[in-house]
């Protein structure tokens, strides 16, 4: 073996372990340490294998906890020995002591390169071992890991166009070692962009067929009699990253292994192959709930879990709860959860505090109206017995629970002072503040919360906290009690009084402030209340917190001001409505405490004070139709009103710390976004658009002047990755896909649409390991839609994607564009970005076809403008006619062969959804000239002017400015061929380099 | 993607660790701490999955060795739990009772036992994924590379004994 002969490494070691004490140990590392460094430094008589024995002893120092900051030299330079035994050992030791960002390894690169390129297969393994922290297989596993790590760590750097096809051949791979590693390479590519990886999905569906059915599968590739577990989960993850599948076949074939794998899994006595068997049931299920498969594959899903979170296995149930949180996403499966939920409750007095996490995510995701009053209870009820790691997550998420969905405010404020009660440690002061708000603006509470807070301070010790919430309640309303037993001003003003020696300077403010208040109530004064209080004045007018004694000074002046007092201490007035701070907390902590994000969704969904901005009306009522002409001729009249309005809107609903307060006037930007002229390139622009984001009172110049950047002008040092206008252009036509991305986030979008209303989700996805701070989403709906973003969180953790999704609905017709103004901090760099949605007209088309019958009359009685209305249009992009027919089905306007005489025409239906048309048929006919290509005639009819205008409008656009790079053929790959790459490819490209080996 | 491996005893000291998402030497002695802390702690019957600052942790004791792997909080738990088993049997087949190794005193088979475990790790996780679930091919491997060397030590020993017999 390795080690064999080398007996001072073993002398050493014993040594070592039989150290009595840490001291000792400590003594006898520090002597080795001293003996290997002046080996080291008298290099003269070092051999190959006595400097290999030296950097073991290091790496064994170093596994023991001491720091070896020497000999990092000799770690590396053995990688560039030239026999094996050396070399190995080289690369283990610098793999192991050395991490990416250490100066030494610089040193090492051109050995590595070389080892990759050379003939030594086995030199090649050594070197990519290490990259990454042939019997050709061999090779190729290790250079598909290694790639994709270099694609992790740097995605510019591997340029993966054209990889594609390989990754498909990769998937016909025998070796299921190599498809394993191949599968985890295609998982990190889909997951970056599914559109070019289509063509893998089908060998994906393959590969688990093969798997599940056990067909082909050699001995040594099942564990516990199971077909590749690994690589089940992995190709079954790989899928999750297409939104969709399409293709019925592949789609059946893939629900027939589902259903096997979601009924064929039983529990068995052997808990390996237990837990083999239920790795790829759990993965199934997400498949499933990605999937959206039909309602019946979705209760066997919901019934399997509630099995699971019923059996004594605690990993099983701890999957149990983690996924039917996850299930909670989707829809229809609400109330069979609720079923479930006393077993839930279960599991949150679980000995196990992972599986407590789970089980209290989980009722809290599934808590609404109709059960917060039990799930509340219950959580408060655990809160007096949990650990002290779980009770400031469980007081929040019992405290927003109790605001959000509280069926009456008395049991909130019963929640919260309960809540104060058992853990006031960690009831943070946002919590009382908000029992506060509540109380003060809505008067029917304020008796009872004063008597509850009466109760509270007869208990003989109190927290601190309910000290002061509750003496701020009774010298705000303890007034309303004077008629009930214990409860005169004087009585209430003893019992608090009797607290003060307890709290801290902190809380006396808060007393003053009571005695205060209770004077000012004591109408007509009682001499005797009056003299006690002054007297606790006069006491702390010498304090020397200066908080405290400017209080007492002023209460005291202010006391004896008589009738005054009144007006000055008069109840609080009501405050502002605003967003809960606590809700806000919860998804800062969330980031800590290890938060599942669709629950964030949940919270963020259910919240809703997110920003609305909607309904906004063209000015004074201008009706939808001279509409147009301010689309085309924006006034600055109007562009003044729509400002007033956007102000008025952003005050009245009182979000002003998320949203813009200053949107640029819709119109103006729909002119802007209308027409086809927006495709300009990115610039280095100077516009300063912080801006937008920044001031409150942005100065009127300021916001017209960012509302004529043209939408996909950059000002920012982060450049986007590939084109924004062509992956808008390509979301036209499509319902997912990425709409943005650059080095630090990528923007994913899918859609789905009914009718005139639309959901549409943005994944914002953080592609680095560090979080992004200052997230803000702004929509600048045009005035026909209607959109309701959810709130989005300021925060996206390291390597997390958030989704947030927006509802639209579609008013009337037009073909404005919504922009979504999305900015983000990442460092120092501020990185603002505006994007159009592609929330365009043909979105709200649904093809219909008509019959000869039909069609014929339809077109006859929508006569001439503006129903119907003509235009010769030039300058058209030459495209056969099958091409175009293909162009406008994509666009949702079916085309009806044959139904033209003339085979150079085209004619087209479909129904246009919105609220004021509802649902109203179109018809266009085109008519070619196959003698020139760049001239047609386009007739659209319509039973709605504007609507016949605006799609006329919109068709024109996609056929003058058709995006080239949406409907080019696929580019031939670029990559070298992977037999024999060319040499220049090997020696510049590392990515190419490794693409060669696969 | 799994973002580290570590190994240690009862009493928490670490006999392997192996990173592949960059963490500073700081940050690595800090991980060790307080994982080995936590897991330690946690009861025999608890679930094998500990949720750690944004990260899940997926562990399992094998007698007086635990083997932690850390992933994402989306990555498949059990799958990986599938890897530290795999993992084991597979040291298993090395050593009779790998698990037991920590309890007997002989140092010279942990020295061994950790060069070892990295040769098999090694692979079996490449760039924090799954690079290899064959047992036999990772023997043969592993085997393969003993044998290099062996026979570069021979060789060494050889030429040793040339020179010798030269003078």
């Amino acid at each position: 073996m390795a080690l064999s002969g080398m007996r001072g490494l073993s002398v050493f070691i014993s040594d070592i372990r039989n150290c009595q004490n840490k001291e000792q140990e400590r003594l006898r590392v520090d002597k080795e340490l001293g003996n290997v460094r002046t080996r080291f430094k008298n290099e003269k008589g070092l051999s190959p294998y006595e400097k290999k024995k030296y950097v073991w002893k290091m790496l064994y120092i170093y596994m023991l906890g001491y720091d070896v900051d020497f000999g990092h030299m000799e770690a590396v330079s053995l990688i560039s020995a030239p026999k094996y035994p050396e070399k190995q050992v080289g690369y283990i030791v610098t793999a192991c002591l050395l991490n990416e960002n250490h100066d030494f390894l610089r040193l090492a690169i051109n050995t590595v390169r070389n080892d990759i390129i050379g003939r030594n297969e086995t030199f090649q393994c050594l070197a990519l071992t290490m990259i990454s922290s042939s019997a050709r297989p061999l090779v190729r596993k290790k250079a598909a890991l290694c790639l994709l790590r270099l694609y992790r760590k740097n995605p510019d750097v591997v340029n993966v166009d054209g990889w594609a096809d390989r990754m498909a051949q990769l998937l016909d791979e025998r070796d299921l070692g190599v498809l394993t590693s191949s599968m985890s390479l295609l998982v990190a590519l889909v997951s970056n962009n599914h559109e070019a990886y289509w063509s893998c999905l089908p060998k994906c569906v393959k590969t688990l067929e093969r798997l599940a059915r056990n067909q082909d599968v050699p001995q040594e590739y099942t564990y516990y009699g199971i077909p590749s577990p690994w690589l089940q989960v992995k190709t079954m993850r790989a899928l999750q990253y297409f939104p969709t599948i399409e293709d019925p076949n592949t789609r059946r074939s893939l629900f027939e292994v589902l259903q096997r794998i979601l009924m064929g899994t039983d529990v068995v006595k052997n808990v390996n192959k237990n837990n083999a068997s239920h790795a790829v049931l759990f993965e199934a299920l997400a498949l499933v709930m990605h999937l959206d498969a039909e309602k019946e594959m979705m209760s066997q899903c919901v019934a399997l879990l509630g099995k699971f979170i019923a059996v004594r296995e605690p990993n099983i149930r701890y999957l149990g709860l983690e996924n039917m949180t996850r299930m909670l996403l989707v829809t229809d499966v609400q109330d069979i959860i609720k079923r479930h939920q006393a077993q839930i409750i279960t599991s949150l007095k679980d000995p196990d505090i992972s599986i407590r996490r789970r089980a209290l995510d989980l009722l809290y995701g599934m808590c609404d109206v109709t059960n917060a009053k039990d799930i509340v209870e219950e959580i408060l009820q655990y809160l007096s017995t949990a650990e002290f790691a779980m009770r400031e997550e469980l007081s929040l998420k019992a405290a927003i629970l109790a605001e959000k969905f509280a069926p009456d405010l008395s049991w909130y404020v019963d929640v919260i002072l309960q809540l104060i009660d058992k853990a006031g440690d960690f009831v943070s002061d946002d919590i009382w503040f908000r029992v506060v708000q509540f109380v003060t603006n809505n008067e029917d509470l304020q008796p009872y919360a004063a008597a509850k807070a009466r109760e509270y301070l007869d208990k003989p010790a109190i927290h601190e906290t309910m000290v002061k919430v509750s003496a701020y309640l009774i010298g705000e309303f303890g007034h309303l009690l004077a008629r009930r037993p214990g409860c005169s001003l004087k009585e209430l003003f003893s019992i608090i009084h009797e607290k003060l020696p307890t709290v801290s300077s902190s809380t006396i403010p808060i007393l003053l402030s009571t005695y205060a208040k209770i004077l000012m109530h004591a109408q007509p004064p009682e001499p005797e209340l009056q003299n006690l209080i002054w007297a606790i004045f006069n006491k702390y007018e010498s304090c020397i917190d200066a908080e405290i004694q400017q209080r007492a000074v002023e209460y005291f002046a202010l006391s004896r001001k008589g009738a005054a007092l009144m007006d000055i201490l008069a109840e609080m007035p009501k405050f502002p409505e605003r967003q809960s701070s606590l809700i806000k907390k919860a998804e800062d902590i969330e980031v800590d405490t290890a938060e599942q994000s669709a629950i964030k969704l949940r919270a963020l969904q259910q919240t809703s004070n997110a920003l609305v901005v909607t309904d906004q009306r063209p000015a004074n009522g201008t009706p939808p139709v001279t509409q147009l002409s301010l689309v085309k001729v924006p006034s600055t009249s109007s562009n003044v009103d729509h400002h007033v309005a956007d102000q008025g809107l952003s005050q009245e609903n009182g979000t002003l710390t998320t949203v813009d307060p200053q949107p640029p006037p819709a119109d103006l930007l729909g002119d802007l976004l209308g027409p086809l002229a927006i495709e300009g390139p990115p610039s280095a622009d100077v516009q300063p658009q912080q801006n937008i984001v920044s001031g409150v009172e942005g100065v009127p110049n300021a916001v017209e002047a960012t509302a004529i950047v043209p939408v996909g002008e950059q000002t920012n040092s982060v450049q986007p990755i590939g084109s924004i206008a062509e992956r808008f252009q390509a979301l036209c036509v499509k319902d997912s896909g990425v709409l943005y991305e650059d080095p630090y986030i990528q923007i994913g979008i899918k859609a789905e649409w009914r009718a005139h209303q639309g959901r549409l989700v943005l994944f914002l996805g953080n592609k680095n390991t560090n979080p992004l701070l200052s997230v803000q989403a702004i929509i600048l709906p045009p005035s026909h839609l209607k959109l309701e973003l959810s709130l989005v969180p300021e925060t996206i953790p390291p390597r997390a994607q958030v989704q947030c999704p927006l509802e639209i609905v579609n008013l009337r017709p037009s073909r404005d564009v919504a922009v979504l103004d999305f900015s983000y901090k990442f460092g120092n760099d501020m990185v603002n970005c505006k994007l159009r949605l592609p929330a365009v007209l043909s979105k709200f088309l649904q093809p219909i076809p008509v019959s000869a019958e039909e069609f014929f009359p339809q077109w006859r009685s929508l006569s001439g403008p503006p129903l119907k209305l003509q235009e010769v249009v030039r300058g058209v992009k030459p495209m056969p006619l099958l091409d175009m027919a293909n162009l406008f089905n994509s666009l949702r306007l079916m085309v009806s062969p044959g139904l033209d005489p003339n085979p150079n025409n085209l004619v087209a239906s479909t129904t246009f959804y919105s609220e004021s048309t509802r649902a109203m048929l179109c018809l266009a006919r085109i008519e070619t000239d196959p003698a020139d290509r760049t001239q047609l005639r386009l007739t659209v009819a319509s039973g709605d002017p504007t609507l016949t205008f605006e799609l006329k409008e919109f068709i024109k656009e996609q056929l003058v400015s058709i995006p080239t790079a949406s409907r080019a053929p696929a580019p031939a790959p670029p990559a070298p061929q992977p037999t024999s790459p060319p040499a220049a490819a090997l020696t510049d490209d590392p990515g190419a380099l490794l693409a060669g080996l696969l | 993607m799994i973002h580290f491996v570590i190994l240690n005893n009862r009493q928490g000291k670490v006999r392997l660790t192996k990173w592949y998402s960059t963490y500073s030497q700081k940050e690595r002695s800090k991980v060790i701490r307080e994982l080995t802390g936590i897991i330690l702690s946690r009861g025999p019957k608890l679930c094998n999955f500990v949720e750690w600052r944004g990260l899940k942790v997926v562990y399992k004791r094998y007698a007086g060795l635990y083997f932690s792997m850390c992933i994402d909080q989306d990555d498949n738990e059990l799958e990986t739990l599938d890897i530290i088993h795999h993992y084991v049997e597979m040291l298993d087949r090395y050593f009779l009772n790998v698990c037991e190794l920590d309890l007997i005193y002989n140092f010279h088979k942990v020295s061994l036992f950790v060069i070892l475990a990295y040769y098999i790790l090694d692979e079996l996780l490449l760039a924090g994924e799954l690079q290899e679930s064959s047992r036999r091919t990772i023997a043969r491997l592993v085997a393969a590379q003993d044998s290099l060397v062996e026979t570069a030590r021979e060789q060494a020993s050889l030429l040793g004994d040339l020179v010798k017999q030269a003078m």
